[in-house]
């Protein structure tokens, strides 16, 4: 990201000035954590001076909230009776693979010691 | 877990209702996700064996539900492929109203505006094209972190991220219209 001056003379309005759109551009990196601490600090600095991206940060932040709160009010299906003995099947030889494999993968007993 | 049979009956429960969810807001229809959820899970425990790394087991069902997904799609009329572009997501030149929602002490009022937000958010997820709403089901929905997303969708973790970016300013535009709770 590139540097700026801060400025409180550049036209916020509707977040298209050149600045706001490269920082725009960016937010979900910076709410993430995933920003290079000089980027993030570009961010902080662009923000600490420009309401309308402020705003527009918070916005994002209460959607992405909502998103992570998410739960879709509709409720599948009990698994049937039937369904249920075939997944219980197919688990019960996914684990019965696994053991062999694990037992496969064993250090054999070794040569006999000399009597 | 992956070595206790008494693990199956928690496994089912958590499992099935996270992949319904995915399937549900994936596939549009409850048949489908139905069919898509009880195929997945299936297939999970049919090669449960084959999970080599259970940390990230989360990730190894999520992409096995997507797969189910795609072949569901590839099967039947969807919302057609578009990309969404900066310039559209970008506030629009009327205003939009503040986007801000309370969660201490809830009143019913507040309670029923909250139904009203998540109802309006389902239906913002489900009108995204699905490049993007596979993004924010998985980072944000479910959580996943960006390089299991990355795994799962077959594409590099910087694409992850511009998707992601552009699905949630379009949920942001599409409930800032919408939604103002204070």
């Amino acid at each position: 990201m590139s540097g700026h001056p801060h400025s409180h003379d550049h036209d916020h309005e509707q977040g298209k000035d050149p600045l706001c759109l490269e920082i725009f551009a960016r937010l979900s990196e910076y709410l993430d954590g995933e920003l290079a601490a000089e980027d993030c600090a570009a961010v902080e600095e662009h923000i600490a001076d420009c309401p309308p991206c402020v705003e527009f940060l918070q916005g994002l932040r209460t959607s992405i909230e909502a998103s992570k709160g998410f739960k879709t009010p509709v409720a599948p299906d009990p698994v049937d009776e039937a369904m249920r003995e075939r997944l219980q099947y197919a688990w019960s030889e996914a684990l019965a693979r696994r053991g062999r494999e694990a037992q496969k993968a064993r250090p054999g007993p070794g040569p006999a010691p000399a009597s | 877990m992956a070595g206790d049979a008494s693990a199956f009956t928690p496994f089912v429960e958590s499992f099935q209702a996270k992949i319904f969810q995915y399937t549900w807001l994936t596939c549009g229809q409850r048949e489908d996700a139905e069919e898509v959820a009880q195929e997945t899970l299936l297939k999970v425990f049919e090669n449960f064996d084959q999970l080599r790394e259970p940390e990230h087991v989360r990730a190894w069902v999520f992409r096995i539900a997507k797969n189910f997904c795609l072949m569901k799609r590839r099967r039947s009329v969807y919302a057609p492929e578009r990309e969404l572009s900066l310039d559209e997501l970008l506030p629009s030149a009327e205003g939009e109203r503040k986007l801000q929602i309370r969660d201490e002490g809830e009143a019913p009022e507040d309670a029923l505006l909250r139904g009203e937000l998540n109802s309006r958010l389902e239906s913002a997820i489900r009108d995204l094209p699905e490049i993007y709403r596979s993004a924010v089901l998985l980072r944000d929905v479910e959580e996943l972190s960006t390089s299991d997303a990355a795994a799962i969708l077959d594409v590099t973790e910087d694409v992850v991220k511009q998707r992601l970016h552009r699905g949630r300013l379009a949920l942001r535009k599409a409930l800032a219209s919408y939604v103002e709770v204070k």
